[in-house]
C-alpha cells in the first residue's frame, strides 16, 4: 500500500487571492483565452494577470512574456496553465519565484500520452511537490470556487453560489452538474475537475470540502481509483464530517475475479464498491441527475430524523403514485394519526381523503395548503413531507395569459391571484421545513415543463430544488434516511 | 498457485473463527461411515472429501438424506469408487441431515482494489443466477454486518417463512464478523465460500465450506 501523500493545503486554489493565466491566447477558440475570459467575466475581485511568449494585450489588459515579468509585488496564489507540456516544468519554477502557492494545469500530453507523458507527469509532480506547489490536473477543465467569484475553467457554465463542493475524475460531468445547478438554481461552494489527478485526488479534494464552512455536501464522480483501500478509509473520515455523494463510471465493466469461488465469481467491481460506500457512510447515485439532486436534497432540506412521510397533493392520482414509490423505497407512508385527521378535518370539507396521501380533492380554499401544510410538518408523528400540485393553477393562468382573452374579459385578477398563490405555496413549504426542522420536498413536472411557472419558479426563489417527479423527490428522501439511519447507528456503536 | 482445504478442515478452520458450521465425522471407509451414522442419528449426508475436491455438488459427490447404515454403506461405497486419481487423499465425511427452506451464501475474497471483503446473500445451487449478495470490506464492525444484511434486495426471505421463524441476523451478523476476523487473522486465505449457509430454527449453519489457501 502506498503512503498517503503530505496534506496538501488547497486554500491557494480555491481561495487565491491573485490568479495569472499562463498561455493566455489571443484567440477566442482556444483554451488559453477561454479561461482568461471566464475569470473576467465571472469578476474575480483579486488581480488577474496572463502571460504569452507574444505580450501585447487581451480583453484590455496587458500581457506579460512569462511569470517572471508580472510587475512587482503582483499578488498571486493561483497560475491556471494552458502552456503545453514541454514549456510546464519551467513555468512552475517561475511561479514558485513569484510565490504562486497552487496550480491549475490544464495542458495534455501527460499521463493519458503514452509512456512519455506518463513520464512528464511525474516529473511534473516531483517539481511541484520540490516547489511547495498545489498540482492541480493535469488535463483537467478548471476550478470553479463561487464565494471566491472565481471562475478558471476553459468550459461553461458558471454556476450559483450554494454549498454543495464538486470534485470529478470527469471534467465534463463537473460542467453536467454545474448545468443542473443553473436550472435549479440550487448552487455549487467549490467545483473541480481533477483531470488526471497526478498529486492531488478526488480525496484530497474531499478532506479539503470537509473542511472548508462554505460547503455542506460533497459531490464526486469517480473511475479508476489507484488505491481503493486508502480511498475507502479517506472516503469515511470526509462522510464523518459531511455527507458524501458518489456516482462511479465503469463499474459495470469486468471486474469479475477469475476465481474457483463462488464470492470470487459475484465480486464484481460493482458490488464492491457499493460495500464500500456503504461502509463508508457516502451515499452511491446511480446517475449524475440523482448525484446532484440528492446532494441538493442534503444542500438546501433539513436531515430526517425517522421515515415516516406525508404526502400532500391536490388531486389522487400524483398521491397514490408517490404513495407505491414510498411503499417501494425504505421510507414509510405514515398512517395518519388521529388527531391529525381530526385538524385537518378543521380545515377541509369531508371529501378529502382523510388518510395518508393528504389529497385535497380539489377542497381546497385561500388559505388550506399552508394551513394544512402547517399543521402536517409540526405534528410530531411526521418525519418529512412531499408535497405535489404547486403550479397547476399557475399553469391555467399561464393559458389565460396567452390566449386571445387577456387582458380583457376580467381575466388579470385571476391571473394574478393564482401566481401569487402557488408563490405563497412554495414560501410556506420552505418556512414550514425550516421551522420544523423536516424536509418538504416539492415535486412537479413544471419544474422543466414550465420554469418559469409561479410555483416552481418560487421554489427556485427560496433556495430550494423543485423536484422533476414524486419517485425523485422520493428516491433523494430515501438517500436522506439511509444517511441519518448510518449516522445514529455510527453514534450508537 | 492456490490450493483449497477440503471440506471438513475448511469447517474447522471457520469455526475456529466463529462461523456455525454443522458437525461431521471423517471416515475411512464404508463400515466406518455407518458407525458415524449411527452415533450422528438418521437421516445423513454423506459426501467425498479430500484436499482437491473443490466442486462435490457439480461432480455429484454429495449423497443427501440416507436414513438407515446400510444406505450409508451404500452411498460411501459409491463415493469412493468416485474418486479420481487425482483428488488425492479421500475420505467420506458424514453430518447431519439439517432441514431449512432457507439456504444462503456466505463468503470472503480479496478484491484487488479494496482487499479482503466478506459477503453475504442467497445461496443453494442459483447464487450466481440470484446475485442477491452484499460484500464489506474488511474489517467490518456489527452496524457494517448489519447494513449489509439489510441492503439485500429480497428481505422477505430474512423474515417468517413456511413454518420457519425469522432470521437471527445478529446471527447472520456474526458469521460475517467470524469471516472478518479469519481474513485478519489468516493471510494466506484468498478464499471462502460457505455454500449453502441453511437456516435451521432462523439460525445460520454452514453444511459446506471451501477455503482457498495461497500457495
Amino acid at each position: 500500500m502506498s503512503e498517503p501523500r503530505p496534506r496538501t493545503d488547497l486554500t491557494p486554489l480555491f481561495e487565491p487571492r491573485g490568479v495569472v493565466v499562463v498561455g493566455a491566447s489571443s484567440h477566442p477558440g482556444k483554451f488559453g483565452f477561454v479561461a482568461l475570459h471566464n475569470i473576467r467575466a465571472a469578476g474575480f475581485p483579486g488581480e488577474v494577470y496572463a502571460t504569452n511568449r507574444d505580450g501585447g494585450e487581451l480583453l484590455g489588459a496587458p500581457v506579460y512574456p512569462s511569470v517572471d515579468d508580472l510587475p512587482d509585488g503582483a499578488v498571486v496564489d493561483l497560475a491556471f496553465v494552458c502552456t503545453p507540456a514541454g514549456a510546464n516544468p519551467e513555468v512552475l519554477r517561475s511561479c514558485a519565484r513569484r510565490g504562486v502557492r497552487a496550480a491549475f494545469i490544464a495542458s495534455a500530453g501527460y499521463g493519458e500520452a503514452g509512456e512519455e507523458g506518463i513520464s512528464a507527469q511525474a516529473e511534473l509532480v516531483a517539481l511541484a511537490d520540490e516547489l511547495g506547489i498545489a498540482l492541480a490536473g493535469p488535463n483537467g477543465q478548471g476550478v470553479v470556487s463561487t464565494p471566491a467569484s472565481l471562475c478558471a475553467q476553459i468550459v461553461a457554465p458558471n454556476p450559483p453560489r450554494g454549498n454543495i463542493g464538486i470534485a470529478s475524475q470527469s471534467g465534463n460531468f463537473v460542467s453536467s452538474f454545474m448545468n443542473l445547478a443553473v436550472a435549479s438554481g440550487v448552487g455549487i461552494s467549490r467545483a473541480v475537475s481533477a483531470g488526471n489527478a497526478a498529486a492531488v485526488g478526488i480525496a484530497d479534494y474531499l478532506e479539503w470540502f470537509a473542511s472548508d464552512p462554505e460547503t455542506t455536501v460533497a459531490l464526486a464522480y469517480v473511475e479508476g481509483l489507484t488505491d481503493g483501500r486508502r480511498f475507502a478509509e479517506r472516503l469515511r473520515a470526509v462522510t464523518e464530517r459531511i455527507p458524501v455523494v458518489l456516482v462511479k463510471g465503469g463499474a459495470t465493466a469486468g471486474g469479475q475475479r477469475a476465481a474457483a469461488s463462488h464470492t470470487g465469481a459475484l465480486a464484481s467491481d460493482d458490488r464492491v464498491f457499493d460495500g464500500v460506500c456503504r461502509q463508508a457512510g457516502a451515499v452511491r447515485a446511480a446517475s449524475i441527475e440523482e448525484a446532484f439532486e440528492t446532494a441538493a436534497t442534503f444542500a438546501t432540506q433539513p436531515r430526517l430524523a425517522g421515515n415516516r412521510i406525508a404526502v400532500l397533493t391536490t388531486a389522487g392520482g400524483w398521491g397514490v403514485v408517490t404513495a407505491d414509490a414510498i411503499h417501494r423505497s425504505d421510507l414509510e407512508l405514515l398512517a395518519l394519526p388521529d388527531d391529525l385527521r381530526a385538524a385537518i378535518d378543521e380545515k377541509l370539507p369531508p371529501r378529502w381523503s382523510r388518510n395518508n396521501p393528504i389529497d385535497f380533492a380539489g377542497a381546497e380554499t385561500r388559505d388550506t395548503i399552508p394551513e394544512v401544510l402547517d399543521l402536517v410538518t409540526a405534528h410530531p408523528a411526521v418525519d418529512g413531507v412531499v408535497m405535489l400540485g404547486l403550479g397547476i393553477q399557475s399553469n391555467q393562468a399561464r393559458l389565460m395569459r396567452g390566449g386571445a382573452f387577456y387582458p380583457d374579459h376580467g381575466l388579470e385578477r385571476i391571473v394574478a391571484y393564482h401566481e401569487r398563490q402557488d408563490g405563497r405555496f412554495a414560501r410556506a413549504a420552505a418556512e414550514a421545513s425550516t421551522r420544523t426542522g423536516k424536509p418538504v420536498l416539492i415535486a412537479t413536472e413544471l419544474a422543466y415543463a414550465d420554469p418559469d411557472n409561479a410555483g416552481p419558479r418560487a421554489v427556485r426563489e427560496t433556495g430550494r430544488l423543485c423536484y422533476l417527479s414524486s419517485e425523485r423527490a422520493v428516491r433523494a428522501l430515501e438517500h436522506l434516511w439511509h444517511d441519518a439511519r448510518h449516522r445514529a447507528r455510527r453514534a450508537g456503536s | 498457485m492456490t490450493r483449497t482445504l477440503a471440506e471438513d478442515e475448511s469447517s474447522a478452520l471457520l469455526a475456529a473463527h466463529g462461523v456455525p458450521v454443522a458437525p461431521a465425522t471423517r471416515a475411512d471407509g464404508p463400515d466406518a461411515a455407518a458407525a458415524a451414522a449411527e452415533t450422528i442419528g438418521y437421516p445423513v449426508v454423506a459426501k467425498l472429501v479430500g484436499d482437491a475436491i473443490a466442486h462435490k455438488t457439480e461432480r455429484g459427490l454429495v449423497r443427501l438424506g440416507l436414513r438407515d447404515a446400510d444406505a450409508v454403506r451404500a452411498a460411501a461405497t459409491e463415493l469412493l469408487a468416485a474418486a479420481r486419481p487425482d483428488d488425492g487423499e479421500v475420505a467420506v465425511l458424514v453430518a447431519p441431515m439439517l432441514r431449512g427452506t432457507r439456504e444462503l451464501v456466505a463468503g470472503l475474497v480479496r478484491d484487488p482494489q479494496f482487499g479482503p471483503c466478506v459477503m453475504i446473500g442467497f445461496g443453494g445451487v442459483l447464487t450466481e443466477a440470484v446475485a442477491d449478495v452484499a460484500f464489506v470490506p474488511v474489517p467490518l464492525d456489527a452496524v457494517d454486518a448489519a447494513e449489509a444484511i439489510e441492503s439485500l434486495s429480497t428481505q422477505a426471505l430474512l423474515g417468517p417463512v413456511r413454518g420457519e421463524p425469522p432470521v437471527d441476523r445478529d446471527a447472520l451478523a456474526a458469521v460475517l464478523l467470524g469471516l472478518g476476523a479469519l481474513a485478519e487473522a489468516r493471510p494466506d486465505v484468498v478464499a471462502v465460500d460457505v455454500n449453502p449457509l441453511i437456516v435451521v430454527d432462523g439460525r445460520p449453519v454452514a453444511v459446506d465450506a471451501l477455503v482457498e489457501l495461497d500457495g
